[in-house]
Formats: C-alpha cells, structure tokens, sequence
C-alpha cells in the first residue's frame, strides 16, 4: 500500500466531503429551525446552479457579481417555498410534510431543465483546472475550493447563530409555543431560515456546478447530503462539517479498494453509513440525543 | 337521491354491523364488481392491458403500503425495494419450474423477511428517522440487486419471467393475466377491509394514534410494528410478483427505483391514508396524470401550430407531478377519499342537508 496515494485518496475524500457538507449544512439549517428534514435540498442545489449559471451566461454579468444575484433570487425563492408551502403544512403529520418535500423536490427536478434545458451546462467560477501539488499529493483545486467554501460557511453560520436573528432561531428551534409567547415571530424566523437554506443552495450549486456542470444529475447530491446530515447530527452544524469529512474520506479510500472487488461501491458507502448511524446511534455524532424509542 | 336512506331501520346489531348496511352500497360495489370482471369483454385490448391491469395492480401495491402506513402509521420511503424483491424472488422461483401460486407465496415471504429488516428499523426509530432508513435500504436493496449476478441476471440485470401456470394451465391470454391480477386485488381489498373489523386492525389503529398509549393500554407495540411491517411486507412482495409476471412479463431494477417508491407513497397520500377507496382513486390519479398532462400539452400545443421538444414535454411533465403532490397535500390533505365521502355524505341526505348522516 501506498502511502502517498492513501494520502491523496484521504485529502481529496475530505475536500469533497466538506463540499457534501455545504449541502448538508442547508438540511441542518432547516431542522434545526422547523424539525423539518427538506428532502428537496439536492433540487435546490440544482436549482441554484441553474440560476448562477444563467446568470453569467444569459444575463451576461461576469462572475463576481453573478454569484450574489444567484444567491439573492435563491434567498428569495427559499422564501417563497417556505410562504407558499410549508407554513400550511404547520402541524400535520410527519408523513405530510416529508411528501410535500419530496413533492417539492420533484417539482424543481422538472422546473429547471424545463426551464434551462437537459443539457449539461460548463460553469466557470475562475478556478483554474492546473493540477495543485501539495508535496507529492495532487489536489483538486475545485475540490479545495468547494472545502474552503463549505468551511467558510459554516462558520458564518456559527457566527449568525451569534446575532440577534441566530438567537431568535435557536430559540424558535427549542420551542415554538415558548418563544411566541416571548414576542418572536417565530414564521418570520423559519422563512428566514428557509431563506438562508435556499442562499446556502445557491453556494453549494455554484461549487458543484462549476466541478460537474449544471444539469439535473445535481440533485443526486440529496442522499450524500442526508448521509452527512444523519451522520453529523440533524441539529448540529459542527457534526455536518465533521461527518462532511468523515464520509468523504471513507468514500473515496474504500472506494479504491473495493471497486476491483465488487465494482461501483461509491453509492453504497453513503446508504451504509445512513443505516449503520441510525442502528447504532440515531441522533448521530454530535446530534441533541431528543430521539423517543417505543 | 343518490344514495337513499329513507327508510332504513336497522333493527339488529348484526345487520348494522355489515360491511355494506344499506342497499344502495351493496348494489353499487355489485356494479362494479360485474364491471371490472366483464372487463375484458368491453374494453378493447390495449386500454385492458395498458390501463386497467397497472391501475389494479398499483392499487394493490397502494393497499398494501396502506396497511403500513395509514393504518400502523409507520413511514415508509422504501417500498418498491419490498415489491423487487418480491418480483424478483418469484421470477427466479418461476425459472426453476415452481407453478405460479407457489412462486407468489415465496415471493411473499421472501420479501416479508427482508421486510422485516426495514422494520427492524421502526423499533428503534420512528418518524422522521424510520423514513430515512427505509430510503437507505431501498438504495441497498437496489445496489445489491445489481451487484449481484445472482439475483439480478448479470450485466443489464433484467430477468426474464416464465409462462404464468395456474392450477396447471398455462395463462398467455391478456384477459388470463388481467384476472390473475383481479383474484389478487380482490383478495387483498377484501382482507383490508376486514382489518378494520379485527383486533389486529384495532390495534395498528391505536399504535399509529400514539405509541406509547397503546403500550399503556396493553398493546405489545413490538410485536403489532413488526407484524404490520411483516403483512404489508407479504402482501407488497406478492403484488411486486404479479406486476413482473402480469403487466411487465421481464424485471429489471430500473422497474423498482426509488421514483417508483415515491410514486406508491404518492398514490397512497394523495389517494387518503388509511382509506380503501381512496388507494384505488390515489393509484388511478397517478397513473392517469402523466398521460392526461401529456395529451393535454400536445393537444394544446397542436391548437397552437407549433411543436414541443419531447425533454421539455417530460420536464414538464414531472414539474406538474410533483406540483400536483404538493398543491393537493395543501389543498386537501385527507386526500381523493375525502373529497369522495364529502360529495357522498352530502347526497346521502340531500335534500334534506339538515339531517346528519345517520348511517
């Protein structure tokens, strides 16, 4: 065994778990805010993608200012989902509300290429495509930047759970009644939270995008991102970025030693970790341990 | 003036207690009853075996997820993995020369074991949990079927089905095949709307209201989850069969994907949880939607003068599906069904709307 290639194998398998991550990091976002687990989150990282992308190339503002257009009309779109979907749903029953998600992600599956077209669409962010030595280890710059980017993010999000909008949300998150009954507007609070999943959707389309084109197979990402969710803990943006890494690394290292054996076992990691989590420890590494057995 | 009440009086329990307690139901379920068996001789071949033979076969997969999740309440994301396996067990039986009833009854327990994985999950997990661990298992159930040449028949993973033999004679007639599929509904509708009336029925009921209350009333939750996942498991895996040996006569792993899972959730949601009709509504409006939406674009877009891509038109197409799931848990959530019993209820009586319904 190579210890280099181990090497590469665990760097880029983090990177690219961190980028798992940034998708996650919206699921976490949600229920952590409304208990909701937004099953359409790998549609809406699609969705953003497509918006980024006709932003720069049909819009035609260059990069930089493309990037926060998408994110803003991705804000706005989280606004909207959440107004005009989910606030009915308050107080149904959890099999509800997990179709109307799924619902939702396979209305937005349909809308964008509907929209933009199936063809995979290039991207370009300006990360250039030179290979980026690290000693004798060859890293990914998309994969390093979308780790940066996921990193960044989550400490913006610890930071926002700092302000006064992040204690309105930590609070709405511990109790809804209590917190109505402090004076905060608890919808305005989950909108706003939505909100920010769908910004955090936009980044995470953008990332994406730009490494694998924009076309629908980006919504694939919903089951890595549930497994990084699951894994890290639904209510814990720390575990994300961990589980992130965690699920990353054994994808990409196992994965190289059991493909000869018993061919694509890249799909198969993620649903294992799922199970196993759940079997052995359901509220995940760093997750609030609220689970009710019966 | 539909539906007449005026003048009936039950006068012993017994005639209260009937399944149908009033003349008119009895002679609208002996309509369609005669219906649905004349079927093949008034329905011409193509509408017989493109439309009717997967609305009843779909809606029996859509009673038997009922089973688990409008009666036990138990969230289920995984449930055309259940219905493969079935599929899949049954044709491997078929192949080896076993006649048809017992390639479905192993079938049956066959995806009744592994179902019983999926429930493993239930007992510890419930909720939002148990729907993520099901939707994990589907993606297993998937992987292994393809990674394994075994069961799924190597490089395309598709396996042939044998000639369906019934006691004996061989079924290669659609009409055959379309009433090998209707013994199979009929039996599943009638066993589901007996549940209701038993103990077994009574005390999903109670476990799907509150766990741990019927725990405190006596219920062994353990042993009621795992059975509710152990039936609908059974019935799931057997409809998994007929639909491979009825309808697509060859399995492949793409006929069981995780939309196809989401599509029998749909049906049972939109069609009303825990509602009998409402499974057979619900089936029938999913399968019905996408080529209604599609004739409908076409026929517009004709009117028109102009001509639609065929990937905008699926685009489109799964864009009104999945707005139709979403619009319809908004507007009415209790689903078809509710719709139904309202328009029902309300002519039960009508015109005298004062009266409640009595029956």
């Amino acid at each position: 065994m190579d210890v280099w290639f181990v090497a590469e194998l665990a760097l880029n398998g983090a990177l690219i778990g961190l980028m798992y991550a940034l998708v996650a990091i919206g699921i976490v976002l949600i229920y952590k805010s409304s208990s909701v687990v937004n099953f359409s989150q790998g549609a809406m990282v699609m969705l953003g993608a497509f918006v980024v992308w006709s932003m720069a190339a049909q819009v035609g503002a260059p990069i930089w200012a493309a990037i926060p257009m998408g994110l803003a009309l991705m804000y706005l779109f989280g606004l909207v989902v959440e107004r005009l979907a989910l606030r009915p749903m308050v107080g149904q029953p959890i099999i509800m509300i997990i179709m109307l998600t799924l619902g939702l992600e396979i209305f937005i599956r349909g809308l964008a290429p509907a929209v933009w077209g199936i063809d995979p669409r290039p991207l370009r962010i300006g990360i250039s495509e030179d290979p980026l030595f690290l000693g004798r280890v060859l890293v990914n710059r998309f994969y390093l930047f979308g780790g940066l980017a996921a990193l960044g993010l989550a400490g913006l999000c610890a930071l926002l759970f700092k302000t006064r909008m992040g204690v309105r949300l930590r609070a709405v998150s511990d109790d809804y009644v209590a917190s109505w009954s402090v004076g905060i507007f608890v919808e305005r609070a989950i909108g706003v939270s939505w909100a920010l999943a769908g910004a955090i959707a936009g980044i995470g389309g953008a990332m994406w995008g730009a490494m694998q084109g924009v076309d629908w197979s980006l919504s694939l990402l919903l089951l890595k991102a549930v497994a990084v969710a699951i894994l890290g803990g639904l209510d814990s943006m720390g575990g994300a970025l961990v589980a992130g890494i965690m699920v990353g690394i054994l994808e990409s290292v196992l994965s190289a030693y059991l493909d000869p054996l018993v061919g694509s076992s890249k799909e198969v990691i993620a649903v294992l970790v799922i199970l196993l989590t759940i079997l052995i420890r359901p509220y995940g590494l760093f997750g609030k341990e609220i689970i009710e057995r019966v | 003036m539909f539906y007449r009440l005026a003048g009936i009086h039950h006068t012993r329990y017994e005639t209260e207690r009937r399944v149908l307690n009033f003349p008119f139901d009895r002679f609208q379920v002996g309509l369609v009853l005669v219906l649905v068996l004349s079927a093949p001789l008034w329905i011409s071949k193509l509408y017989l075996s493109g439309y009717i033979l997967p609305w009843i076969i779909w809606s029996t997969a859509a009673l038997s997820l009922n089973l688990l999740m409008g009666w036990a309440g138990q969230i289920h994301l995984g449930y055309a993995a259940v219905m493969a396996i079935g599929a899949y067990t049954a044709v491997h039986l078929g192949n080896a020369g076993l006649p048809l009833e017992l390639a479905l009854l192993g079938a049956g327990l066959g995806s009744a074991m592994i179902g019983l994985v999926f429930g493993a999950a239930a007992l510890r997990v419930k909720g939002l949990y148990l729907a993520v661990s099901t939707l994990a298992l589907q993606f297993l159930v998937q992987w292994i079927i393809v990674h394994v040449p075994a069961i799924g028949g190597g490089h395309a993973s598709t396996v042939q089905a044998p000639v369906i033999k019934v006691l004996g004679l061989a079924v290669t007639s659609d009409a055959g095949a379309y009433y090998v599929a209707l013994a199979w509904c009929l039996l599943v509708t009638v066993f589901m709307i007996n549940l209701q009336r038993t103990a077994f029925g009574r005390a999903l009921v109670a476990l799907r209201e509150k766990d741990y209350a019927a725990e405190m009333i006596g219920i062994n939750t353990f042993h009621y989850k795992t059975m509710a996942f152990w039936v609908s498991s059974f019935l799931g895996g057997v409809t998994g069969a007929v639909l491979a040996f009825t309808y697509y006569r060859a399995v492949t792993v793409e006929q069981f994907s995780i939309d196809v899972s989401i599509q029998v959730l749909a049906m049972v949601i939109i069609g009303g949880l825990g509602n009998i009709v409402g499974s057979f509504m619900g089936a029938g409006f999913i399968l019905l939607a996408p080529s209604i939406i599609n004739n409908l674009l076409s026929w517009t877009s004709g009117g028109l003068g102009f001509n639609l891509p065929v990937a905008w038109l699926t685009n489109i197409q799964l864009m009104t599906y999945g707005g139709l799931i979403v619009v319809f848990l908004l507007v009415e959530p209790l689903g078809l069904a509710k719709i139904y019993f309202n328009v029902r209820n309300y002519f039960l009586v009508w015109p005298f709307g004062y009266m409640k319904r009595q029956v």
